[in-house]
């Protein structure tokens, strides 16, 4: 038996630990140590992004990072997202524009749009087909996540405009 | 109530699965699971002389090593339920682990059970196998040589069957004006779903009841079949289906693992998972398509079609698979006609065994074959008699229906005419006939493609699924129960897996009962609480579960009614039902909603002499005939000469798939079909080595198709209802893949007709349009 390590991770704002094999892959560390299945997956190359999470603010493919590296770090999962009653803008956005059908590639692919997101508030078409390079969707064909995309983006371009009310706004004219 | 049949409403199945609260197989972790991995030959094809285990079973965490010895007289072996007659079928059965010999790269050899998954996989590497290479054969017309190396003593030439419907007399064509006659390839592709197959098997010592959760389209087919496989009585075993990421006709097969981890799960008595890898699912799940197909066409110098002659080599890899000897023949013979009223027709196919993982439905299953083969030959004969294609398909398309094609098939509903009318005018034809022009004065590779297809959907009447050789029947059960509160949950046999029924029937049963579509909850793919069914594929489930819904909801409606009736004290025809209401005809002050009637009829204090309790409603719908989507697919694609990059620029479609339910949903089937049916024609291709190893065999070498390389489709519908179910739907999954393929590659042959080309072999990769040009400008 190799010997274990300790990991200590801020995974969707909580603090966990686990012994692991250094070999440990970080997905699996998500999904069989911490029971967060909604990762996925879909491969074996990292070519398919179904395994896609925030590591501290980057989208990454948890398949392809060791568990041990992560030590440290902040991560998010599709379950740190949004929940069912307090959906994040990529979530409504697929679920308005249809941009899922089987499900299994989704939480990867809305970890990779945030990832595009948070980059570029307004990408074309063009932008979020290339953004989409790292997953693979055999259900869709891509129509509807790029109509979920620009939606999810409409969304939160509207959230992040919200907040200019007077008591926002400081004695120097400055947005809060 | 307002109606919400034909609204785009988002689906309820979606919440779960956007937060990932979805529950794959993967997902599932029991106390004292187990995992379970394969040991897979390294060759195509060779003689097993000794499996060594000891080091293996040595490694600490490593629970039991099974090898085919050791389960040979356990688990029978898998057979196929297509056993398609009057062909001399000699079925060849998947064993669960290879004893004396393998017959395909990947064929399991050994299975390691151990505590934990990268134990399973250390252990693997501790097996060793001593093979004896044999010769190897991996392509279907190579295999019927009379040198060709022979995978089974008992299977001459490697030929499994030798099939064939229809006939045309010779005379046909030999006093035909015009003959054409075309080798095309339907190139082997796999499915791949974004999650692989795997399985969880639970096993109560106690009670004798296993349980396997599993990646199946089709928990019941599953059932039986794994039931005699592993000697238990069909009560004992219980088949659940969870949410699943995608199937396209992989997950139809029934395979050998999750009959394995069943018997590991016996044997241990504790629960074993087993989940294939990606890699691992490029060699074990099965693989599509491959055949070659020879068509000739007979017709007259204006155009008119007399008849078709297609002769199909179908390669049905190392094991007739489930659905595996139906595929290239019943599927694929019975629609060679298309969409086209040729008054003669005839289909032959012969099922060669290979050193191949086995082939099997994938989304289409036959009827995309059919299509490609009649579309491509419309075209070859056009241009041989110099008209414009769309001419040739206006001139034979199916002028009227009903319509009965040469093979029997009975065309159900609407106007093929007009649907490529609709089309063309979307698409602009003569404004694109005229840029095409321009574009070739500049040297530009503009090209038009066009498919009228046709297929054959909604399986089907279980009269002709018994007389084709179907080993079971194909109805469809659903069944609605309609809980005190008045929310009401529907069953169905049908198991859907990213379709999104879960929706559509909601939809159905809301505007049946006029109430909310929150209070509908769906429930399918667990055989222990769905008595019976037949599964999800064909384009089955709306036409004919959806059918099987329709009754029984109208059932419920006619016992709440009753119930009405007697509790308001009128004769049962004064009484109307509309938007979830009761009432009175003339009194509507007088009423009951269709909750407080689902109360009364569970609570039973007041029905009327002789009724019995509750309100359920059940029906198993046996449909009169298949259902028949068509459609008219026009894409324009421009071809970079330098590069042989073929750049898709417009795809229109117009498709009659009957009535459709919801707008959204039908949108979402018919792109995702278009993407699989376009990479076949564009980019994807499984590859053989000579030597039986898959070349192919992740997605760094499997073309999958990405986000950029697709404009947005154009997409609309008409809707003509069929007349063989209640719903009048029509099935919609498959559309895309049965007409891409064709349009495609119309369109790239019609772009480099400058060059003279004529027939290109799919997939239409850069380096084999390039070198169609320059082999061609360079006077080789």
């Amino acid at each position: 038996m190799a010997k274990k390590y300790p990991v200590q991770v801020k995974v969707n704002g909580k603090m966990k630990s686990a012994e692991v094999e250094p070999r440990l892959l970080l997905v699996h560390l998500l999904r069989d140590e911490f029971d967060l299945t909604g990762t996925h997956i879909g491969c074996d190359t990292s070519q398919c992004g179904a395994c896609t999470v925030m590591l501290d603010g980057m989208a990454v493919k948890s398949c392809t990072i060791l568990a041990i590296q992560a030590d440290g770090a902040e991560i998010t999962t599709v379950e740190g997202l949004g929940s069912r009653e307090e959906l994040h803008p990529i979530q409504q956005g697929f679920w308005e524009k249809h941009g899922l059908q089987c499900g299994f590639c989704t939480p990867g692919v809305m970890m990779a749009v945030n990832g595009l997101l948070q980059e570029n508030i307004n990408p074309s078409e063009a932008e979020i087909r290339e953004a989409l390079d790292g997953v693979i969707c055999r259900c869709t064909g891509y129509q509807f996540i790029v109509k979920a995309v620009q939606h999810a983006a409409e969304l939160i371009r509207e959230q992040q405009s919200q907040p200019v009310s007077l008591e926002n706004v400081t004695t120097r004219g400055d947005v809060s | 109530m307002t109606q919400v049949i034909g609204k785009p409403i988002k689906r309820k199945e979606d919440p779960k699965l956007i937060t990932g609260h979805g529950q794959f197989t993967d997902d599932i972790k029991l106390p004292g699971m187990l995992f379970a991995t394969m040991k897979r030959s390294r060759y195509a094809h060779a003689k097993i002389k000794r499996i060594h285990t000891a080091e293996a079973l040595k490694l600490p965490g490593v629970m039991a090593v099974y090898t085919g010895k050791d389960v040979q007289d356990k688990i029978k072996p898998i057979r196929s339920i297509w056993l398609v007659p009057g062909c001399n079928l000699i079925p060849k059965d998947r064993i669960p682990l290879a004893v004396d010999k393998v017959n395909y790269a990947g064929e399991a050899v050994a299975m390691v059970v151990a505590e934990s998954r990268y134990i399973a996989y250390d252990a693997l590497e501790l097996i060793d196998v001593e093979y004896e290479e044999l010769p190897v054969v991996v392509d279907q017309e190579a295999a019927l040589a009379e040198a060709a190396p022979v995978i089974y003593d008992d299977v001459p030439k490697n030929i499994a069957f030798t099939w064939k419907a229809g006939d045309v007399p010779e005379e046909v064509f030999i006093n035909a004006e015009v003959v054409v006659k075309q080798r095309l390839v339907e190139q082997r592709v796999i499915a791949n779903p974004m999650e692989t197959r795997g399985a969880v098997a639970s096993y109560n010592p106690g009670s004798g009841d296993l349980t396997i959760w599993c990646t199946t389209q089709n928990p019941h087919i599953h059932r039986i079949t794994y039931a005699d496989a592993l000697g238990i009585p069909e009560t004992k075993l219980r088949i659940i289906a969870p949410d699943m990421g995608g199937g396209f006709g992989a997950k139809i097969a029934v395979y050998t693992e999750e009959a394995l981890v069943g018997l590991a799960a016996m044997q241990l008595k504790q629960p074993v998972k087993w989940v294939e890898g990606r890699q691992e699912h490029f060699l074990a799940t099965s693989h599509a398509r491959d055949q070659v197909i020879t068509t000739e066409l007979a017709g007259t110098k204006d155009g008119k079609i007399l008849a078709i002659r297609a002769k199909n080599i179908a390669n049905l890899g190392a094991y007739l698979s489930t659905m595996g000897a139906g595929v290239p023949t019943i599927d694929f013979g019975l629609m060679v006609t298309g969409a086209y009223d040729i008054p003669y027709a005839q289909a032959e196919t012969i099922g060669v065994y290979t050193n191949t993982t086995p082939t099997d439905a994938y989304r289409g299953a036959g009827k995309p074959e059919a299509s490609f083969q009649i579309e491509r030959m419309i075209n070859i004969f056009a241009d041989k008699i110099g008209m414009d294609p769309v001419e040739v398909r206006k001139k034979n398309l199916v002028a009227k229906v009903p319509y009965t094609n040469a093979m029997g098939c009975n065309y159900d509903s609407g106007d093929y005419h007009g649907t490529l009318a609709k089309a063309l005018e979307a698409i602009d034809y003569v404004g694109l006939k005229k840029e095409q022009e321009e574009a070739r004065k500049n040297g530009r590779l503009l090209g038009i493609g066009i498919s009228t297809y046709v297929e054959l959907c909604g399986l089907g009447p279980s009269k002709v699924a018994g007389a084709i050789g179907f080993g079971g029947g194909l109805w469809e059960n659903s069944s609605i129960r309609v809980h005190p509160s008045g929310k009401v949950t529907i069953f169905t046999g049908a198991s859907p897996h990213g379709q999104g029924e879960g929706t559509t029937f909601a939809q159905v049963v809301a505007d049946k009962f006029g109430i909310p579509l929150e209070d509908i909850e769906f429930v399918s793919g667990d055989t222990l609480i769905i008595s019976m069914g037949w599964g999800t594929y064909g384009s089955r489930t709306t036409p004919v579960a959806g059918g099987a819904l329709s009754i029984a909801a109208d059932r419920i409606v006619e016992k709440a009614k009753i119930i009405a009736a007697h509790e308001l004290g009128v004769p049962l025809e004064d009484v109307e039902f509309a938007k979830g209401i009761f009432s009175i005809k003339e009194q509507p002050d007088q009423q009951r909603t269709f909750k407080e009637i689902a109360w009364s009829a569970n609570n039973a204090w007041n029905l009327p002499d002789g009724m019995e309790p509750a309100l359920e409603g059940q029906s198993f719908f046996d449909p009169p005939d298949f259902v028949y989507p068509f459609g008219a697919h026009i894409c324009v694609v421009e071809v970079d000469p330098d590069t042989g990059m073929v750049e898709l620029k417009r795809y229109v479609c117009v498709d009659d798939v009957g009535r459709i339910i919801n707008p959204m949903i039908a949108e979402g089937q018919v792109h995702g079909g278009l993407a699989q049916g376009i990479g076949q024609a564009l980019w994807e291709q499984s590859v053989y080595s000579d030597k039986g190893q898959l070349l192919s065999g992740t997605f760094m070498d499997y073309a999958m198709p990405k986000a950029r390389f697709f404009p947005m489709i154009e997409s609309s519908f008409i809707e003509s209802p069929s007349p063989v179910n209640p719903l009048g739907a029509k099935g919609i999954g498959e559309t895309g893949t049965t007409a891409a393929p064709s349009v495609i590659v119309n369109a790239v042959i019609d772009a480099l007709a400058p060059y003279g080309v004529k027939d290109l072999p799919m997939p239409l990769t850069p380096e084999k349009v390039w070198k169609a040009i320059h082999e061609r400008s360079d006077g080789q």
